[in-house]
């Protein structure tokens, strides 16, 4: 029922992206992302797809043409990375405050400087208060099924907020893997065709977009966008029930690997993930009760379910692969020991800010990580709450 | 004779990262020449880049430099020059990051007259991310983005650069590598605005998409394809199509924005009675 491929991250998107046929596509291209829109542009010449396909010159028109034609009534779609994703920054806020549609894979990749152009989750971080639906892919069959599932909760009427759907760069986008796409003709029937509400181009119909909302109105047009990243959270899971019929693959806010039973967990995002559970299986071996959670869903923050699944445990620690400069913490550490508060039982937390541009994290480094929590279970001692992994110091 | 340019080079940092054939090694070669004739003290010079092949260059040279962000490196050169109108400032950028995504500042370093010298390496493609079309790549052209022919016009840059009021402007192809060089002595001594379009090849994307042979046959090419401004004027349109016009299109003194700042800062003075 499914096509066994073997494929890029980067290339498998550009075929979730062709069997989506979108309206219009804007792009501009930069590392690791280019690949994408590359691909997807020759889908555009050799008509593969119906796609008005727009070479700006630079992502801040990028964003804003697919702004532009996202108002107009087209299901609209852009990708990029680092600093690609800096540069839209002042239209990223713009499509969510608009209640925009737009779906946009961004390829992580360390936001300069200094000037690197391999993974961390600097770029997507740094845009997580934007107001757009933010998820995580451990590897190319993730960024494919979360691509298709993004249009859908994008286009949800209780929703209508953008989605960022994020890889790894390099490590996802440019490694080749076995996975599955599914046939085109059942893609276009599950996602369907796109009706917007308001559209500019209902000629019959004039509305007026973005218009001046000063303190009169704004407090409450800002509530309502708080109100549709509430109401994401249900549509998520909808959304991938229904994938699951058409995939045969399920997804959740995050995966809990081995978490059940365990004592001792790490909470992780995107590609380290794979490497973890590798880990976890090696310490299960051994008789540990070590788990994994992988968060897939980062906005909105399933902060009552993580608490429910982390509640109990003994000691956690939380992977961050970006820093928040705040002198405490990396950013997931911060919403997941805000989510833990209050807890009963709650576990001893720690925080490990680790791959930062692009430095590898090999499972020794992971299980280093589970040694620690080791530690703190026995001594009932946290020694360090934040440890940069296996920086030379 | 004129000093060697070993001693501006950071030979540590080496080798670089373009490719064989790659022209933006002669353009690199004609500005430090160009140096060496000004005999400009190293801690005279700053250059500045922003992202791409071309932009790499600041990092094999031993000046003050700062490699800055895609398109942006006129913005920051402007900074550098205002806070330290002494230092000769050079921007190297590519036909991507100067013409597409940092347009809009080229154009008003021009218009204001910035005491900057811009170097633009023009390979016709956006060479480090694999070969996109950019707004210089000649119409019919093929690229990545453009698989059976850029359908968008190209910019003449210096067109765009001496209307916008730049003090300078020239154009020569890396066949002409002794002329580009004294292109760039020139642009160095102006006080005002002054833009150099060096247009090279990228075998790599540019060169293998189009079919257009060798890297020595794509020189070649460009040198057949030279026509002097002096000659381009007496040709009518139809047969200056697929030429590149060298020379030098304007060589003006108006006063650039550093002059006329510092006679603000001595009205301002006057006014206040100091
Ligand atoms: C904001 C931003 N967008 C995109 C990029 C990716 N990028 C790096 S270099 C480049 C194009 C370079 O082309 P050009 O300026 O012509 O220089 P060349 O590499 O050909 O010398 C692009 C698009 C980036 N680094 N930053």
């Amino acid at each position: 029922m499914s096509i066994r491929v073997a494929k890029t991250g980067n290339e498998a998107v550009a075929e979730g992206m062709r069997q989506i046929n979108p309206d219009v596509v804007a792009a501009y291209p930069i590392t690791p992302q280019t690949e994408i829109v590359q691909i997807f542009s020759s889908f555009v010449a050799n008509g593969k797809v119906d796609t008005e396909f727009v070479t700006v010159e630079s992502e801040h028109s990028a964003m804003s043409a697919t702004v532009g034609a996202s108002s107009a009534g087209a299901r609209a779609m852009t990708a990029t990375s680092a600093n690609g994703l800096a540069l839209m920054w002042e239209i990223v806020y713009i499509a969510a405050s608009m209640r925009l549609p737009i779906v946009m894979p961004v390829v992580n990749r360390a936001l300069s400087g200094p000037i690197n152009i391999h993974c961390d989750h600097s770029d997507t971080m740094g845009a997580r208060d934007a107001g757009w639906v933010q998820i995580f892919s451990e590897n190319a069959q993730e960024a494919y099924d979360n691509l298709l599932q993004a249009v859908r909760i994008a286009e949800d009427k209780n929703v209508l907020l953008p989605v960022m759907v994020t890889m790894d760069g390099f490590i996802i986008s440019h490694a080749m893997e076995v996975m599955h796409l599914l046939e085109d003709e059942k893609v276009r029937k599950w996602v369907g065709e796109y009706v917007p509400e308001n559209p500019l181009l209902d000629v019959d119909n004039p509305v007026t977009v973005g218009p001046l909302d000063l303190y009169d109105w704004n407090m409450e047009h800002k509530r309502q966008q708080a109100e549709a990243m509430i109401q994401a959270k249900p549509v998520i899971l909808e959304v991938a029930k229904d994938y699951a019929k058409l995939s045969g693959r399920e997804y959740g806010l995050f995966e809990e690997y081995m978490l059940d039973d365990a004592e001792i967990a790490i909470v992780v995002l995107g590609s380290t993930a794979g490497t973890a559970k590798e880990v976890v299986k090696a310490l299960r071996a051994d008789g540990v009760k070590a788990g994994l959670l992988k968060v897939r869903v980062f906005r909105p923050f399933p902060a009552r379910e993580i608490a429910a699944a982390l509640g109990g445990k003994k000691a956690i620690a939380v992977m961050d692969r970006s820093d928040s400069f705040n002198a405490v913490s990396g950013p997931v550490f911060a919403e997941v020991r805000s989510a833990m508060y209050g807890v009963e039982n709650a576990p001893k937390i720690v925080d490990y800010i680790y791959g930062i541009g692009g430095r590898d994290v090999t499972m020794d480094h992971i299980k280093s990580v589970y040694d620690d929590l080791a530690k703190i279970v026995k001594t009932g001692q946290v020694e360090r709450a934040l440890t940069y992994l296996g920086i030379r110091e | 004779m004129a000093k060697s340019i070993d001693e501006y080079l950071r030979t540590q940092f080496m080798p670089h990262i373009w490719c064989p054939g790659c022209g933006h090694g002669i353009v690199l070669n004609a500005l430090l020449r160009a140096v060496a004739r000004l005999d400009l003290p190293k801690d005279q010079v700053c250059v500045v880049s922003g992202i791409g092949c071309a932009s790499r260059a600041p990092g094999y040279l031993d000046f003050n430099t700062l490699h800055t962000t895609h398109g942006r490196a006129i913005a920051f050169a402007t900074g550098i020059k205002l806070a330290n109108p002494d230092l000769h400032v050079i921007v190297v950028t590519g036909d991507g990051d100067g013409a597409a995504i940092g347009g809009n500042h080229l154009i008003h370093a021009a218009r204001r007259n910035m005491g900057v010298t811009t170097v633009m390496f023009n390979n016709s493609i956006y060479g480090m991310t694999n070969g996109q079309y950019s707004p210089l790549t000649p119409s019919g052209m093929f690229a990545a983005t453009a698989p059976y022919g850029n359908v968008e016009r190209n910019f003449d840059m210096c067109e765009l650069v001496r209307a916008s009021g730049a003090n300078y402007v020239a154009r020569a192809t890396v066949a002409q590598a002794r002329q580009l060089s004294t292109y760039i002595e020139r642009a160095i001594e102006n006080p005002g605005f002054a833009f150099v379009e060096a247009v090279g090849s990228c075998p790599t994307y540019f060169g293998r998409r189009n079919k257009l042979g060798s890297s020595l046959q794509m020189l070649e090419t460009l040198k057949k394809n030279s026509v002097t401004a002096a000659a381009a004027a007496k040709l009518d349109p139809a047969e200056l199509r697929g030429k590149i016009i060298i020379g030098e299109f304007y060589r003006g003194d108006a006063p650039g924005y550093i002059e006329l700042y510092d006679g603000v800062i001595e009205r301002a003075k006057e006014a206040a009675g100091k």
